[in-house]
C-alpha cells in the first residue's frame, strides 16, 4: 500500500463528503430554511451543526463494525469484496426502490441530528464509504502469532473510522453549508426549485461504482 | 421520471405569487337533486384566449349523488419541504371527494388542462373499510402523504365513531390509513391546515352527517349541538394538543386559513353563525410559546330584514344572518377575504394586524333578502361562497352554492351556478369584473375553485418569505 494509494483514498474520502453536503436529499436547505425562519444567519449556522454531528455518526455507526471485522485478518480480502458487494446491492435497492419515504417523514422538523442521521443511513451514505476506509485499513500486523497485535490492529481502525468518518462529515458540512450560505444571502430561494436535480439515479450509480471499483481493487 | 421539481412548486409564498398567473381554473359542478352525475369544470381564465370565461372541457363522473364540494392536488409546493429530500412529484392530480358517496376521484390534468381525465376511483367501501371515516371533505399534500380529512365516522349515517383524516399514498393513492393516535376530546371534523416547519395542525367542525346531509337541523342549531371547537395538533407525533371551545352560541367553526409564511404563527377561522345575535365571526389563532390562544377579532352583524321576504326558516327571526361560509387569505398575508352567504357580501379585511382585523373593501352579490345583482345587471343566485384567491392577490374567483340541501332550505328559489370574477384594488378594495361570466350547465351548481398551478388555499410552504 503506497502513499500515493493513501493520499488518493483520503482525497475520495473528502469528495464523497463534499458530494454528500452538495446534496439537498442530505440537509442543507434545512439551513437555508432555518436562517429564514428566524430572520438571522446565525440560524444558519446553527442548523448545520446537528446536521453535520447526525451525519458524521450514520458513517460511525457503518465504518465502525466494519473496523471490527478487520480483526480477522486473514478473511481480509473476502471482508473487501463482500463489503463492495454489499455497496452494489444497496445502490440497486435504491435505484429500483423509489417511493415516498414515509417512515422519514415522522422525524419532527426540530430533530435536525436525528434526521441528518436517519436520512444518511437510509441512503447507503455510509456504505460508500466502506471501501475507501477498509483500503485505508490498517491489515498487516507485526507477527501473525501475535495476539496483542491483532488487537492493536483493531484498536488502530476503530480509531481510523472514526477519523474518516470526522473527515468525511466535516467535508460534507463545509460543502452544503457553503451552498446554503450562497442560497441565503446571495442567490435567492428561486435556485432552490431550478437548482434542485433529481439525483435519485446518479446517487444509487454513485453506490454501484464505489463497490465496483472495490471489487476491481480487490482483485 | 421527474428530474427537475415541477415549476409551480415554489419555496415561498412571495415566490408563488411572482409565478406566471393562472390560465386555467377547476370548478367544480354538483347536480343538486343528483338526477346527472357531479362534474369539473375547466373554465380558461386567460383575459388574453379567445375562449376567456368559457368552460373549455368538462369531466364528467360515471355515477351520480356524489356531492362535489371541496378538493385539492395530489402535490403542492410542500413538496420542496427541505425534510423530504425528493422534491420530484408532479402538480397533475386533482383529488376530488364525493362529500355524499364518500368516493373519491382521482383527475390526471396531463397532458393539458382540456384534456383532464379520470384516473382512479376509490370506492366508498374501501375507505369505510380502511379507515372507518366516510364523507371526505378537506384535501392538503402533507409530509407522509395526503391529508383528506372526513365530517363522518362509520355506519349507514356516519355516526359510528368520529371523524377524522386519513391519508393517502401521494403516488399510487392507496388509502393507507387513520392519521390520528390521540384524538383528545375531537368529536367534529370539518376543514384542517398547517404551519409545516413549526409542527402543527389546526382542525375545526362543522357537524355530524344527520346535522346536514338533509339540510340544517334549526332544532341542533338553537341548543347549540353544532361544532364550535378548534384543534390543535401535533403533526408529527399525531396527538391533539389542544382544544379551545368558542363558546357553544359560536356555531360551526368552518375554514381554517394559517398565514401562508411558515415564520407566522397565526391565522384565522370563520364561524358561520353566533346563535345568540346571529352574527358570523371572524377569530385570530396565534402561539404564543407552546400554548394556543384564539380571540374573536371581527363581527359582521345579521341584516334587519322583512320576514315576507325570508325563508320559513327565517321567518321567525326578521333578519338575515351574514352566514359567514368561507374566509381565504391571499399569499402575503395581507388580506382576508369574507364570504358572507346570507346577505349577499364579500368583504375584504386588512389583516396585516392578524388582532385588528380592518374592513378595506366589500361589495354585494345576492343575498337572501337583499338579491343583489352583478354591476352588469346579470343576477346572481344565492350568495358569494366559495372564494378563491389568485396567487398573485390580483383577482377572488366567487361561486355561489354551500350545499345542496342547505341551498334549499335558504334559497327555495333555487340557486343556478354561477362563477364571478373580483377584481383586486391592491391598497384595499374590491370590483366585480364586468367582462367575466361563466355560462354554468343548466341544472348545475358550482362550488370550490382550484387554479392551475395553485392557488391561496392549497399551498403550504416550507420557507419563510423573509
Amino acid at each position: 500500500m503506497d502513499d500515493g494509494w493513501n493520499t488518493a483514498l483520503w482525497l475520495a474520502v473528502i469528495a464523497s463528503g463534499v458530494y454528500h453536503g452538495l446534496n439537498p436529499g442530505m440537509g442543507w436547505p434545512l439551513a437555508v430554511a432555518a436562517g429564514l425562519m428566524e430572520r438571522r444567519p446565525s440560524a444558519l449556522f446553527g442548523a448545520l451543526a446537528p446536521l453535520a454531528g447526525g451525519h458524521f455518526l450514520a458513517m460511525g455507526v457503518i465504518l465502525l463494525p466494519f473496523g471490527m471485522l478487520t480483526a480477522l485478518q486473514y478473511w481480509n480480502h473476502e471482508i473487501r469484496l463482500a463489503a463492495a458487494l454489499i455497496v452494489i446491492g444497496v445502490g440497486i435497492l435504491l435505484y429500483g426502490y423509489r417511493r415516498h419515504p414515509r417512515i422519514l417523514a415522522r422525524i419532527p422538523p426540530a430533530e435536525l441530528g436525528l434526521w441528518s442521521f436517519a436520512i444518511a443511513v437510509a441512503h447507503g451514505a455510509g456504505l460508500m464509504l466502506v471501501p475507501m476506509y477498509l483500503g485505508l485499513c490498517t491489515t498487516k500486523p507485526s507477527s501473525l502469532m501475535d495476539h496483542d497485535g491483532a488487537m492493536s490492529i483493531v484498536a488502530n481502525n476503530l480509531g481510523l473510522a472514526i477519523l474518516v468518518s470526522a473527515v468525511h462529515a466535516v467535508a460534507m458540512i463545509a460543502a452544503g453549508g457553503a451552498v446554503a450560505w450562497g442560497v441565503y444571502r446571495y442567490f435567492g430561494l428561486q435556485i432552490l426549485s431550478k437548482a434542485w436535480i433529481n439525483l435519485d439515479t446518479f446517487w444509487a450509480g454513485s453506490l454501484v461504482a464505489v463497490g465496483l471499483l472495490a471489487v476491481a481493487g480487490s482483485m | 421520471m421527474v428530474q427537475r421539481p415541477d415549476p409551480t412548486f415554489h419555496a415561498s409564498p412571495k415566490l408563488a405569487s411572482e409565478a406566471p398567473p393562472e390560465k386555467f381554473a377547476y370548478t367544480l359542478l354538483l347536480s343538486p337533486d343528483f338526477s346527472k352525475p357531479d362534474a369539473l369544470a375547466i373554465v380558461d381564465v386567460d383575459p388574453s384566449s379567445a375562449q376567456y370565461g368559457k368552460i373549455v372541457h368538462t369531466v364528467t363522473m360515471p355515477n351520480k349523488g356524489d356531492e362535489f364540494h371541496h378538493f385539492g392536488w395530489n402535490a403542492c409546493s410542500s413538496a420542496l419541504s427541505p425534510l423530504t429530500g425528493h422534491a420530484f412529484l408532479e402538480r397533475r392530480y386533482l383529488i376530488i371527494p364525493g362529500l355524499r358517496s364518500s368516493r373519491l376521484y382521482i383527475i390526471d390534468t396531463k397532458p393539458h388542462p382540456t384534456q383532464a381525465k379520470i384516473h382512479k376511483i376509490i370506492e366508498p367501501e374501501e375507505i369505510f373499510h380502511k379507515t372507518g371515516y366516510s364523507r371526505p371533505h378537506t384535501v392538503h399534500c402533507g409530509p407522509d402523504g395526503i391529508y383528506v380529512s372526513t365530517l363522518g365516522g362509520a355506519g349507514p349515517d356516519g355516526t359510528d365513531g368520529p371523524p377524522g383524516i386519513f391519508i393517502l399514498d401521494c403516488e399510487t393513492f392507496d388509502v393507507l390509513g387513520r392519521w390520528e393516535i390521540d384524538r383528545g376530546p375531537q368529536l367534529l371534523h370539518y376543514d384542517f391546515w398547517w404551519n409545516l416547519p413549526r409542527d402543527y395542525m389546526v382542525s375545526s367542525e362543522w357537524g355530524l352527517p344527520p346535522q346536514f346531509e338533509n339540510g340544517i337541523v334549526p332544532e341542533d342549531l338553537l341548543a347549540n349541538k353544532y361544532g364550535h371547537h378548534v384543534h390543535f395538533w401535533n403533526l408529527r407525533a399525531r396527538r391533539n394538543v389542544q382544544t379551545i371551545d368558542l363558546g357553544a352560541n359560536h356555531q360551526m367553526a368552518l375554514e381554517v386559513r394559517p398565514a401562508h409564511d411558515p415564520a407566522r404563527e397565526y391565522g384565522f377561522l370563520g364561524v358561520v353563525v353566533d346563535t345568540t345575535n346571529l352574527e358570523g365571526s371572524i377569530w385570530t389563532w396565534w402561539r404564543e410559546g407552546s400554548e394556543f390562544r384564539i380571540e374573536k377579532t371581527a363581527t359582521i352583524p345579521a341584516e334587519p330584514a322583512d320576514p315576507s321576504l325570508l325563508p320559513p326558516l327565517l321567518k321567525g327571526f326578521g333578519a338575515v344572518p351574514p352566514l359567514i361560509t368561507d374566509i381565504d387569505l391571499s399569499l402575503d398575508d395581507k388580506f382576508l377575504y369574507v364570504a358572507c352567504w346570507g346577505t349577499g357580501e364579500l368583504r375584504q379585511y386588512d389583516v396585516t394586524t392578524p388582532r385588528k382585523p380592518k374592513l378595506v373593501g366589500s361589495l354585494h352579490a345576492g343575498g337572501i333578502a337583499r338579491k343583489a345583482a352583478l354591476p352588469d345587471g346579470t343576477a346572481f343566485a344565492g350568495g358569494p361562497q366559495m372564494l378563491e384567491i389568485s396567487r398573485d392577490g390580483k383577482r377572488v374567483y366567487v361561486t355561489n352554492s354551500l350545499y345542496s340541501t342547505w341551498d334549499d332550505q335558504f334559497y327555495p328559489e333555487g340557486v343556478p351556478g354561477a362563477m364571478a370574477l373580483v377584481n383586486v384594488n391592491p391598497a384595499g378594495g374590491v370590483a366585480f369584473d364586468k367582462t367575466f361570466r361563466v355560462e354554468v350547465p343548466d341544472g348545475y351548481r358550482t362550488h370550490q375553485v382550484r387554479l392551475e398551478g395553485g392557488d391561496c388555499s392549497t399551498d403550504s410552504f416550507c420557507y419563510s418569505s423573509a
